[in-house]
């Protein structure tokens, strides 16, 4: 294991401009986490996916329903 | 040098542009190839430029604008795009070569191709436009402005004739971007190319494609990019539909940093400085014996801070040379990649003698070329006389 691992939401996206745009978003709402290579075990049309701490999950969910953000999934893994 | 070939290039930039491209050049990664953070500094500035584009021509999502390497790369992604054989498209008589050259290619395809004519002004006639338009009427192609003449179109006319026959309208605002408002929303515009070095004021090698949402075209070209690499087939969502191969990310920093100029210094401060020298100088030589203008300069506001001018019948090359050697000051001559507007003018073996001025010139500059010209047509009449 190269570091100790733990549970994060992960966002992943159809293009990278869908990525960085979410990026910004979070950072304009101060939303903690950051963007991440996509985990091999997950299947994504962008190369980079959003990775967040799990007590984020209110504010990202807030934050994409408000935005309606472009998107290809969201879910949690132990990375 | 005193620089007044504007409308090929602007060659004074913002500072704030020249050091953008610098500080690019520094510091960043490949945008899109990569999540560390050299990568993600290019990738962050290119979105924030596609921010400021989409704003700065009113387009509805930031993802519809692509980045191309100029203006012909936009017209020649937006030509190639959308006409296939059996359609038929219109331009006019005044287009550049960037437009005219890929749709004679287009044409040798089977698509069937209409050049509306122009007047002595590079006007083309709403008539004409109504009665080329037919059913199978794919697109109105055209410019905002004559790059020749300097005058302005009226896009909005031209769209709506154009959407009321069901065709698209593609505008190429190479010559007005930066120096006269373009509105995708209110000006009815489906695809607009620019590029960014002329009076946007950004580096050479930007430029840009920005499409109406829920239209696709054809790429242009395919290959990286930095998503669904596992795929055959290059990614269909733009704006990485339009754009394979890794993107100019230095000179779209410097792009970033013209759009963040014109919204602090304001497009009509911009647009109003550059015409008033343009006017100040028709007005310093209109009086020139033998002094021929191109275009109409009845109405400033309907014109791009262009006068093209010649001596007489001298050769256009010979007086922007003479202007260039003896003087210091720098102006366009030739055909400027325009050969039908120069049919139209009858100035195919003369030329046209083209000033254009920039926010950045000043009135003593204006002054230096209005000496100049007259000091070469008065050295002219003295040689003509027997």
């Amino acid at each position: 294991m190269i570091r100790k691992q733990e549970d994060r939401i992960i966002v992943t996206f159809h293009t990278t401009t869908e990525a960085i745009a979410f990026e910004r978003m979070c950072r304009e709402e101060g939303i903690a986490g950051r963007l991440i290579p996509v985990p091999k075990t997950l299947s994504a049309g962008c190369g980079m996916a959003w990775s967040a701490p799990e007590d984020a999950a209110s504010a990202l969910g807030s934050l994409m329903e408000q935005k309606r953000v472009r998107h290809q999934e969201m879910t949690v893994l132990k990375i | 040098m005193i620089y007044l070939d504007n409308a090929a290039t602007t060659v004074t930039k913002p500072e704030a542009v020249v050091q953008a491209v610098s500080d690019a050049l520094r510091s960043f990664g490949n945008a899109g190839r990569g999540v560390h953070e050299s990568s993600l500094l290019a990738t962050r500035a290119i979105h924030e430029t596609r921010i400021a584009a989409a704003d700065f021509f009113h387009a509805a999502d930031p993802a519809c604008v692509a980045f191309t390497s100029n203006a012909t790369e936009a017209l020649n992604t937006a030509i190639k795009g959308i006409l296939s054989p059996g359609d038929h498209v219109i331009t006019t008589a005044s287009e550049h070569n960037s437009v005219l050259r890929p749709l004679y290619e287009t044409e040798a395809r089977g698509v069937s191709l209409t050049i509306l004519p122009v007047d002595a002004y590079g006007n083309i006639s709403f008539d004409d436009l109504a009665s080329a338009l037919k059913k199978k009427t794919k697109a109105v192609i055209c410019s905002g402005a004559s790059n020749v003449t300097g005058n302005l179109r009226d896009v909005r006319g031209i769209a709506a004739a154009a959407h009321a026959r069901d065709a698209l309208f593609v505008l190429d605002a190479a010559q007005i971007a930066g120096c006269h408002p373009v509105d995708l929303q209110s000006d009815g515009i489906d695809i607009l190319c620019f590029t960014g070095h002329k009076s946007l004021f950004g580096p050479q090698g930007t430029g840009g494609i920005i499409v109406r949402e829920g239209l696709a075209l054809r790429p242009l070209k395919s290959g990286g990019s930095g998503m669904q690499s596992f795929s055959k087939t290059h990614p269909e969502q733009m704006p990485a539909a339009l754009e394979a191969g890794t993107l100019n990310g230095h000179g779209l920093a410097g792009l970033h940093a013209a759009f963040c100029f014109l919204k602090e210094t304001g497009q009509d401060n911009i647009r109003h400085q550059a015409l008033a020298l343009a006017k100040r100088f028709f007005e310093g030589v209109k009086d020139i014996p033998d002094i021929r203008f191109y275009g109409d300069y009845s109405d400033w506001d309907a014109r791009c801070p262009i006068v093209a001018l010649n001596l007489g019948e001298e050769d256009a090359a010979l007086v922007s040379d003479t202007l260039s050697a003896d003087y210091g000051i720098a102006t366009g001559a030739g055909a400027h990649c325009a050969p039908l507007m120069h049919e139209a003018l009858g100035t195919v073996t003369q030329g046209i003698v083209r000033f254009s001025f920039s926010f950045f010139n000043t009135e003593a500059e204006t002054d230096a070329a209005i000496l100049a010209l007259r000091n070469i047509a008065t050295a002219r009449r003295q040689e003509a006389r027997p």
